[in-house]
């Protein structure tokens, strides 16, 4: 039995189409990843999931229980961590997770072991209020708060954004180790390199699937030979880059341009017109395409 | 050829209470520079940006941002320009409500706002949009309005903290490609970001660590430096801090 079956999921609100007729299914124990940008639906999908929210149509379950007719049985299987801090910022760290422990009927006590890796880094200061944490901190509580039921899937929005480079690789390998105890994980972030860190992933857009696969395959799915073009002068490049004939949608990704070549064209007939430009010293080699790459290559045949 | 600096920073250091957000920060920025500044959360980021835009003072240490000493925080204030990804815009106010009150704010007359407000909606084909209230555009155009409402009264710097959070790949693109040409212009772009991808877009950037900076340079040379592939291996190799910080 799947964690999660969704069949063309709908929300509409007034007459915007939030989340359109999405259809995915997530392993038990599979880390799951919706990559997509603000306003891409992500948060209102995981609402639906995580049984807050009605969809407009279709029908979703978890562990084969119906989100809407089942939601009393599957609350206590979920642990949901909302994109906005949402816990009490004038309880304390302890009071905080005392409380979610409470209301499922459990202590701190019993489920120790699973909240340990993350909880024992913030437990320094389990006297202070939640409010005044950093926000590095102030993810692992609510992580620790989610997970203290010990529930069969934790449903994860964004928890990620904002936050820097350091503590989302720690974030990661947390959920990492969370994996490995058979907790089926879904979440999602608007940072495209963590989808590698993901069995499978989904993306997402203005409420639509462009994709669903493991992050090999999405990044194999690139239909095209990809160069990857750089020069000191960055802004120069890319102008020129567009401008020549042979070259189709011009990207810039960190320190290199992103292009692909009409009809196959040679690379070094690019590189001889771009010293024609003044742009001599330019470097053109093929390169692997990222998830981003595909993003953009999605979000083009979108429109 | 030596380059004109914009931005002077000197034994900066900044302390509230015993806590020293900023420890003797020692850096220049030059003028059309697109410079990343980088660190973890509480690494002391957001306490030297408002210092640099006047909107707080230094415990000790000297700074000049286009000239002008930080104890003229007001004379700093009207040479820069200011974006966010947390506030850009009034979203219950229109477009050219938005550009009038920030052309006001900056002392510039309605005479003097039209035109240049009219050229600014045509460069960004926004014509049309005039009377449109920010509430209905998308996240992008938001964005891309915003920095340009950033640069209407001409500063010589422009801080931008965070601005490319949440949006599509395409529109961070189109937002890069607007900072590459700003700093064409001679404008120099002072930018933080969480996206180890777009400090690559960078000329030079700076990394924090525990107040202090740990590392300068272009991005290849600090890869060089360090020995690693990418400016996010790099990133978490020396950003992470050694003390637990609250």
């Amino acid at each position: 039995m799947n964690a999660i079956e969704a069949y063309n999921i709908t929300q509409r609100y007034g007459r915007v189409t939030a989340v359109d007729d999405v259809s995915f299914s997530v392993g038990e124990g599979e880390l799951f990843g919706f990559i997509g940008p603000d306003g891409a639906g992500k948060t209102t999908l995981f609402r639906i999931a995580a049984t807050l929210i009605i969809p407009s149509g279709g029908r979703i379950t978890l562990f084969g229980l119906n989100v809407v007719s089942n939601f009393r049985e599957l609350r206590s299987q979920i642990g949901y961590m909302p994109g906005r801090f949402s816990l009490y910022h004038d309880l304390t760290v302890e009071e905080n997770l005392n409380f979610y422990a409470t209301i499922f009927g459990t202590t701190i006590k019993e489920n120790y072991h699973l909240i340990e890796p993350i909880y024992k880094q913030i437990e320094p200061f389990k006297k202070r209020q939640a409010g005044r944490l950093s926000g590095g901190m102030k993810q692992k509580l609510a992580l620790s708060c989610a997970l203290i039921h010990k529930p069969r899937i934790l449903i994860l929005d964004e928890p990620t954004t904002g936050v820097d480079a350091v503590s989302r690789t720690e974030f990661w390998e947390i959920l990492a180790g969370l994996k490995n105890e058979g907790i089926t994980i879904i979440v999602s972030t608007p940072y495209m390199d963590e989808a590698l860190r993901c069995d499978r992933i989904a993306l997402i857009q203005e409420g639509k699937l462009l994709g669903i696969d493991t992050p090999a395959r999405i990044r194999n799915s690139y239909s095209r030979k990809l160069y990857a073009v750089s020069h000191p002068d960055r802004y120069r490049l890319l102008l020129a880059l567009r401008s020549l004939p042979q070259v189709v949608s011009p990207e810039p990704f960190g320190d290199s341009v992103h292009v692909v070549l009409r009809d196959d064209a040679d690379p070094a007939e690019v590189k001889r017109a771009l010293e024609g430009a003044g742009l001599s010293g330019a470097i053109i080699a093929e390169t692997v395409p990222g998830i981003e790459d595909v993003f953009l290559e999605l979000m083009q045949k979108e429109v | 050829m030596e380059r004109e600096k914009v931005i002077e920073v000197r034994d900066l250091v900044k302390r509230f209470g015993s806590f020293t957000a900023n420890d003797r920060l020692t850096f220049d920025v030059y003028r059309g520079e697109i410079f990343g500044f980088l660190g973890a959360n509480g690494a002391g980021k957001t306490t030297a940006m408002r210092i640099l835009c006047g909107l707080s003072r230094p415990t000790s240490g000297k700074v000049t941002v286009a000239g002008i000493d930080s104890h003229r925080p007001e004379e700093i204030k009207k040479r820069i320009g200011y974006m966010s990804q947390r506030f850009s815009l009034y979203e219950d106010l229109t477009v050219n409500e938005n550009i009038e009150l920030y052309g006001g704010i900056y002392g510039m007359t309605m005479k003097e706002i039209r035109p240049r407000r009219e050229e600014l909606l045509r460069r960004l084909s926004f014509t049309g949009y005039g009377n449109t209230l920010i509430l209905a555009l998308p996240l992008g155009l938001r964005q891309k309005l915003a920095f340009a409402v950033a640069l209407f009264h001409e500063p010589e710097i422009v801080f931008l903290d965070e601005p490319t959070s949440g949006v599509d790949p395409v529109t961070r693109r189109q937002f890069w490609e607007m900072i590459y040409e700003t700093a064409s212009r001679g404008i120099t772009v002072f930018v933080t970001t969480h996206y180890m991808d777009e400090a690559e877009y960078c000329d030079r950037i700076t990394i924090m660590s525990e107040g202090r900076i740990v590392a300068l340079d272009t991005p290849s040379a600090l890869r060089q430096q360090y020995g690693t592939a990418s400016v996010e291996e790099l990133f978490v190799k020396i950003a992470r801090p050694q003390r637990i910080n609250a």
